[in-house]
């Protein structure tokens, strides 16, 4: 937010301070706190889309995937 | 009503309702302190604005194959499901502060009166705070009621639990005329990320090519499943805290 702060001139923003915050307002409200969660979802998908177009059965992917997501982001956050 | 509608529906409205409490502790404080016909001018601006959105991208939504939309929609479940199931973990744990409806309010309304004086006329103040805080809260209800409702194929359902919930909380807030400190907001956010995890876990998964075991009825065990995890970890991390190696668990 410091450079969209810079590039706000006498009181007013610049179309590009308010097109970075329109972009990080997007990004907190998608992804939150921890990127981490968000790109590990898209992974668990990808590897479920990968073994259930081999033929496997892929349902057990994503519950796996969620437990070890969300114990890796709160070990991360009680540091 | 079936299981998932019913799941639906009360997923819907708890997430709902926690937004609702958290736009009005904003409104009342705002109007209280300052201005209510710009505060409430806000507030309304604010619904027309969330209206335009749902009314844009619902129908949008519809035309979007089943199984993509379900990829999609599991996927933003997920992501807003583990980010709420890990701050009401973090705050049932008591590594993270609860909320607090009547100290929000406390704070918001010392801000009101930091900004200055209203004036008789347009108050900026008011009126920017309540619109900000509503469309803000009210971007997620809509956000959870388009998914949700979309990928049940049943958007109505789920607007009607919305308009409940809002309605409840604002009928709350008239008739207390003050932040609804009472309400169990914290333990509906740890309900409302153990359905949206689950629910996003089973469209995901579905979305992406997989096949559940039972169909349907995978969701009796994933909600479950998840809250057990949940509160598993709310222990783990409780233990954690309280042994010498404090925030570090193994």
């Amino acid at each position: 937010m410091a450079a969209a702060r810079g590039n706000v001139a006498g009181g007013r923003e610049t179309g590009v301070s308010r097109l970075v915050r329109a972009a990080h307002g997007v990004w907190e409200f998608v992804v939150g706190d921890d990127p981490v969660i968000a790109l590990g979802v898209a992974v668990a998908l990808g590897a479920t889309a990968l073994i259930a177009g081999a033929g496997a059965p892929a349902w057990w992917v994503m519950p796996v995937a969620v437990v070890a997501l969300l114990t890796l982001s709160l070990r991360r956050a009680a540091r | 009503m079936s299981g998932p509608q019913l799941g639906l529906a009360i997923s819907v409205f708890l997430a709902c309702a926690v937004e609702a409490v958290e736009a009005l502790t904003i409104v009342l404080a705002v109007g209280i302190t300052r201005s209510w016909r710009w505060a409430l001018t806000g507030v309304a601006a604010a619904v027309a604005a969330l209206a335009v959105i749902v009314a844009a991208l619902g129908p949008a939504l519809d035309a979007i194959p089943i199984n993509a939309l379900r990829v999609v929609v599991g996927a933003l479940l997920l992501v807003f499901g583990l980010q709420w199931l890990r701050k009401a973990v973090l705050r049932a744990s008591g590594l993270k502060a609860q909320r607090d409806e009547a100290k929000a309010f406390v704070a918001e309304s010392d801000a009101a009166r930091a900004a200055g004086l209203a004036g008789a006329g347009f108050d900026g103040y008011a009126f920017t705070i309540a619109f900000k805080g509503v469309l803000l809260e009210g971007l997620e209800v809509a956000f959870i009621v388009l998914t949700f409702g979309s990928s049940q194929h049943d958007i109505g359902l789920a607007a009607i639990a919305a308009g409940v919930a809002i309605a409840a909380v604002i009928a709350a807030g008239v008739a207390i005329r003050a932040p609804l400190a009472r309400v169990p907001e914290n333990a509906m956010k740890f309900a409302v990320g153990v359905m949206l995890t689950s629910f996003g876990v089973f469209w995901g998964a579905e979305g992406a090519g997989a096949n559940w075991p039972g169909g349907d009825a995978a969701l009796l065990v994933l909600v479950p499943g998840v809250l057990l995890v949940a509160l598993g970890l709310v222990q783990w991390l409780r233990r954690a805290a309280m042994s010498p190696a404090v925030g570090r668990p193994a």
